[in-house]
């Protein structure tokens, strides 16, 4: 019996997108494949890494914990999405400057939860740094690098605001 | 396999009845690694996310609190930190900010792990869980009486979890876990408290550290009987408890912990958090935060 397709429609960085999925495609899945957005990486597809994290509606969701039919009608943010046109936003800007990356594989899941980190704390301390981030795993750089700039980023955005 | 999308939660519930064994999904922070790992291909998912009135909680006319099973950790914590403050800080250990963010206290009893955090606080603060089927309608299951056996709990195959439902606290309460501090933590062992002083009774519950969640029954009735309101903690009532809340817990060895060192931080912690509840009391300190 072929598999039950379902059409569902999802803001994806501001354009709508509308696809056909089966009903377990998972919303990670759909981002790479259907929609071509590789950027969202995948690493355990367990919940664990953190790779996977977008923004549901604003707020960071595991892609690869999430079907992409449970997405239907929501706003998605990715990676692709943070930065202003060609400008990289301050949280991409801070990454860059303060060597928060080595292989770049963790790299769109901290960038997409640290961002709606200081959202919500525009000046967050080391340990509140440190419990924003505990939900992503990075095998490179030992984590110091990141938290410096997650602090770049929150400097980086009261001065540009 | 079938996507079962209903949107209200009449249609829920019909659709739990036509198909009893398409398997619920919340937050699926958990039903999601299960199918990823491949451990069980479902013949049908039933998606409760369109379901708006679960993910809302409401004060009942008994003063208790309604929480729909589908109001996320996140949420818990922001909107009734105060109210549920055990709960609360159970909540927050929770993984990490993405699985609070999705993962619900609904989706906890569903997968009724005796390591689910949520379990310890729902038991030591009288919970009772609300479920519902169509052809039998609702009925009350209290926490004590919700988890039979690993991951099995007292809901039927028909049957979806409505909401819990909890008296705001009237005393201090406190959560304590032992586990490595990140995102895919388990608990090695987790135990909760809650002062009632309007009842001089004190509850408890264990995680982790028996087959399902359960309460110290003979700790909570020694210290029914021996604790005095109105006086500074008799270190010897202290130790007792510890001992007793160890007692009560069955714990196995795993690659987590062993059953040793289960039972002897079941009742460090014991004692723990009844010190730091009876110091929050005996300050006057909650009243005042109630109040
Ligand atoms: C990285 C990671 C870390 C985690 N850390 C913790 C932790 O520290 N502590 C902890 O307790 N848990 C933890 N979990 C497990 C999980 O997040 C929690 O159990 C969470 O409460 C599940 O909620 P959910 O809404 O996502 O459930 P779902 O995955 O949607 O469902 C869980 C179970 O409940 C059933 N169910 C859901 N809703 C209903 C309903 N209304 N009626 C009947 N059945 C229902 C489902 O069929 C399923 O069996 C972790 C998971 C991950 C991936
Ligand atoms: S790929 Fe989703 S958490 Fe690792
Ligand atoms: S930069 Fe390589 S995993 Fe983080």
């Amino acid at each position: 019996m072929p598999e039950r397709v379902h059409e569902i429609t999802l803001t994806v960085n501001g354009t709508v997108r509308r696809v056909a999925v089966p009903g377990r495609r998972l919303l990670s899945d759909c981002l790479r494949h259907d929609l071509g957005l590789t950027g969202t990486h995948v690493g355990c597809e367990h919940g664990v890494c953190g790779c996977c994290t977008v923004l549901l509606d604003g707020e960071p969701v595991r892609s690869c914990l999430t079907f992409a039919v449970t997405a239907d009608g929501h706003e998605i943010t990715t990676v692709e999405g943070l930065a202003d046109g060609e400008r990289m936003s301050p949280v991409q800007r801070a990454f860059a400057e303060c060597h928060g990356l080595q292989c770049g594989f963790c790299t769109p899941g901290f960038l997409c939860t640290v961002t709606a980190l200081l959202r919500e704390n525009p000046a967050p301390t080391d340990e509140e740094v440190l419990e924003g981030i505990s939900g992503n795993l990075c095998r490179c750089t030992g984590y110091q690098n990141i938290i410096k700039a997650v602090h770049r980023a929150a400097e980086l955005t009261a001065e540009e605001s | 396999m079938d996507f079962l999308r209903p949107t209200t939660w009449a249609e829920a519930l019909a659709a739990k009845a036509d198909r009893p064994e398409a398997v619920p999904i919340q937050g699926g922070t958990d039903v999601m690694v299960e199918l990823n790992f491949d451990l069980h291909r479902p013949a049908a998912l039933l998606d409760l996310n369109q379901v708006a009135e679960l993910a809302e909680w409401t004060s009942e006319e008994d003063g208790r609190l309604r929480v729909g099973a589908g109001v996320p950790y996140v949420r818990l914590i922001a909107e009734l930190g105060n109210r549920l403050p055990g709960l609360a800080q159970a909540a927050r250990t929770v993984g990490s900010p993405q699985i609070r963010n999705r993962g619900t206290v609904g989706g906890n009893l569903g997968a009724a792990s005796p390591a689910g955090d949520s379990h310890p606080p729902l038991l030591a603060g009288d919970a009772v869980i609300e479920v519902e089927s169509a052809a039998r309608g609702v009925r009350m299951i209290p926490a004590a009486e919700f988890y039979v056996g690993v991951k099995r709990s007292a809901l039927e195959p028909d049957e979806l979890i409505r909401a819990f439902r909890m008296s705001p606290a009237t005393g201090p309460q406190y959560f304590s876990k032992v586990g490595t501090r990140n995102a895919m933590v388990i608990a090695v062992c987790s135990f909760a408290i809650a002062l009632h002083p309007a009842e001089r009774r004190v509850g408890t519950g264990i995680g982790s550290a028996a087959p399902t969640p359960r309460r110290a029954l003979a700790a909570e009735e020694f210290l029914a009987a021996e604790l005095d309101w109105d006086a500074r903690l008799d270190p010897a009532v202290l130790a007792r408890f510890g001992e007793l809340a160890a007692e009560a817990a069955s714990p196995i060895d795993d690659v987590r912990g062993t059953a040793d060192y289960r039972r002897h931080a079941i009742g460090v912690m014991a004692r723990r958090t009844l010190t730091w509840a009876w110091n929050e009391f005996r300050s006057g300190h909650f009243e005042r935060r109630a109040g």
